[in-house]
């Protein structure tokens, strides 16, 4: 690993609290809603945002919603009524292996891979019917780190009206979790996506956060160039890998490529501000 | 002479100019409560900032009759507010206006548009042509619009074109949070500390920083509006990332007698930068030769 940034953690995390607090009241109030839904799985980076929108909405305004399957951790649900208790929240458990086995008896050769993008993307749909229900808007918990190395699935867990930490790398995330108090269980756990028994982020990228955020955040914030990277000391393997990983998924980052047309093509030239007419 | 001066730190609503205006109006009947001479509103107050398209949608000629409130709002306190101004070359431009006694004193439309990192205001305004200071009754005031006041040459025009003060208006959103801890500003928010606490020593005159708060798009204004003295002290500072009337004085004598014994702007030489500004620009041009001059290696 190479020098890393010495400010990337050095946050003044009251601040940052205050702002995302008020990122979340006030994207979604300007919708004339007053409620967030969020798939709360009982990892670090949706308990942070549920105690984030129980401070922004209220608690009893946020509605988490554990989606487990029958292979997901028993502590992952454990630890999401840890974080009801600490939030105040409102909580619901919705099992996805009644639907999801359904679909995989006619698809029995799938692979986990499949099976995990089809759970993740089953739980996005629950969280729209209920967010259609509650009169609420669907909060993202993808963070970061995540997003740059593409690390969710498109129209899954990527999914979301409206996400407050998708700023914040994995090593910030678990140091504002820390800073506002959250269960030390939660914070200090290794991360997964929980699709199946086992799984573990650090495990299946091959590398940890600890070791990457530095590097996204020398290549994203201060844009260094890979010659850079490579005098600071940054392996040319690693530095090729995440490079390649943050190209290869830049399209989970976007909307569908439309083909140009006409003289004006949604989210190419035709550039209203989404909080257009919100206020 | 003393200025009363406040720093409307608002939360403009994004493309709803009508419910802004009530907004105006509503911090005007406040600031005319704690007796104020001047109120500066931020950047586009009118509007919202990040408008994009919606940018000719909300552009209004001046005069119109949208602007009387504010008008009839000036015979009691001078006021300072930003639009998109439609042009009478039927451009857009993002223009701040300094009302007084129920007319229109200034227009300054924002000449530098920052088009890099999140912004893209060339894609939408046109640049203003013009830095000019203006007569007011506290004495020759500027107004500049927020990037303006990161190039060098505005500033010290408006000093020399015999400013005591500069109105900056802006609409700052916050970025580059990592390295704050310890009560340190975030990146951006701590050059704006240092440049406009610069100014106003470098040029012994004051300035006034209104900066809206609020969030547009993902995008948090931090606030932190501010007046310094021409010791480049802070004389008030409002809040970071809430709404805000942040009030101040500014004694002119205090220039004065700053100036007495720090002479700067006296001695600076405009002949010697005229002269200077053409030798470049005729460089810049490829025209070497008439010049004369020879760099050296």
């Amino acid at each position: 690993m190479g020098t890393p940034p010495p400010a990337l953690a050095a946050l003044d995390y009251a601040l940052l609290r205050k702002i995302l607090v008020q990122f979340i009241r006030s994207e979604v109030r300007r919708t004339g809603l007053s409620r967030g839904v969020l798939g709360l799985s009982g990892g670090l980076d949706s308990s942070l945002v549920a105690a984030l929108a129980a401070e922004a909405l209220g608690p009893e305004q946020v509605l988490g919603i554990a989606m487990p399957y029958r292979t997901s951790s028993p502590e992952s649900l454990a630890h999401a009524r840890l974080m009801v208790e600490h939030t105040g929240v409102r909580f619901a458990v919705v099992e996805i292996t009644p639907m999801v086995d359904a679909y995989f008896a006619a698809e029995p050769e799938a692979s986990s891979l499949r099976r995990g993008n089809k759970m993740a993307r089953e739980r996005m749909s629950i969280l729209y019917d209920r967010s259609a229900a509650e009169g609420a808007l669907v909060l993202g918990t993808s963070n970061k780190s995540e997003i740059f190395l593409g690390y969710g699935t498109a129209y899954g867990d990527l999914a979301s009206a409206v996400n407050p930490i998708g700023d914040l790398f994995k090593t910030q995330v678990r140091g504002l979790s820390r800073f506002l108090g959250l269960p030390a269980a939660i914070v200090d756990k290794p991360p997964s996506a929980d699709l199946w028994a086992g799984q573990s982020d650090e495990a299946e990228l091959g590398f940890s956060y600890e070791a990457v955020d530095p590097l996204l955040y020398l290549m994203l914030d201060d844009r260094l160039e890979r010659e850079a990277l490579l005098a600071r000391g940054w392996e040319p393997a690693f530095v090729d890998r995440i490079t390649e990983m943050i190209r290869r998924s830049q399209f989970k980052r976007r909307l569908p490529v439309i083909a140009k047309i006409s003289r004006r093509t949604a989210d190419r030239d035709f550039l209203y501000p989404r909080d257009w007419g919100s206020g | 002479m003393i200025i009363h001066l406040g720093l409307a730190q608002i939360e403009p609503a994004l493309g709803l100019p009508a419910r802004n205006l009530e907004l105006h109006l509503e911090t005007i009947a406040a600031a005319r409560a704690r007796g104020l001479d001047l109120l500066l509103f931020p950047e586009l107050s009118l509007t919202g900032y990040l408008l994009k398209d919606l940018v000719p949608e909300l552009a209004r000629p001046w005069p119109d009759p949208f602007f009387t409130p504010l008008l009839e709002a000036s015979r009691h306190l001078d006021l300072a507010f930003g639009f998109v101004e439609r042009g009478e070359d039927l451009l857009n431009y993002n223009t701040q206006a300094y009302l007084a006694g129920g007319r229109l004193v200034h227009k300054h439309r924002k000449a530098y548009l920052p088009t890099y990192g999140m912004f893209d205001e060339q894609r939408f305004f046109a640049a203003g042509e013009v830095l000019q200071s203006f007569p007011t009754r506290f004495g020759r005031l500027a107004l500049l619009i927020c990037e303006d006041l990161w190039h060098p040459s505005l500033p010290y025009l408006a000093f020399l074109d015999g400013a005591l003060g500069l109105l900056v208006a802006s609409a700052s959103p916050l970025r580059g949070l990592e390295g704050s801890e310890g009560g340190g500003l975030p990146a951006n928010a701590a050059f704006w500390d240092r440049l406009l606490s610069h100014h106003a020593q470098q040029y012994a005159g004051f300035v006034a920083f209104c900066n809206r708060c609020g969030v547009e798009d993902g995008s948090s204004y931090w606030g932190g509006s501010r007046l310094l003295g021409p010791d480049g002290q802070a004389l008030a500072a409002g809040p970071l990332h809430e709404p805000a009337l942040v009030i101040g004085e500014v004694d002119l004598s205090e220039l004065a007698r700053r100036r007495r014994g720090f002479s700067l702007l006296r001695d600076e030489r405009p002949e010697l930068v005229f002269r200077a500004l053409e030798r470049i620009l005729r460089r810049r041009a490829g025209d070497d030769g008439a010049a004369g001059e020879v760099d050296a290696p």
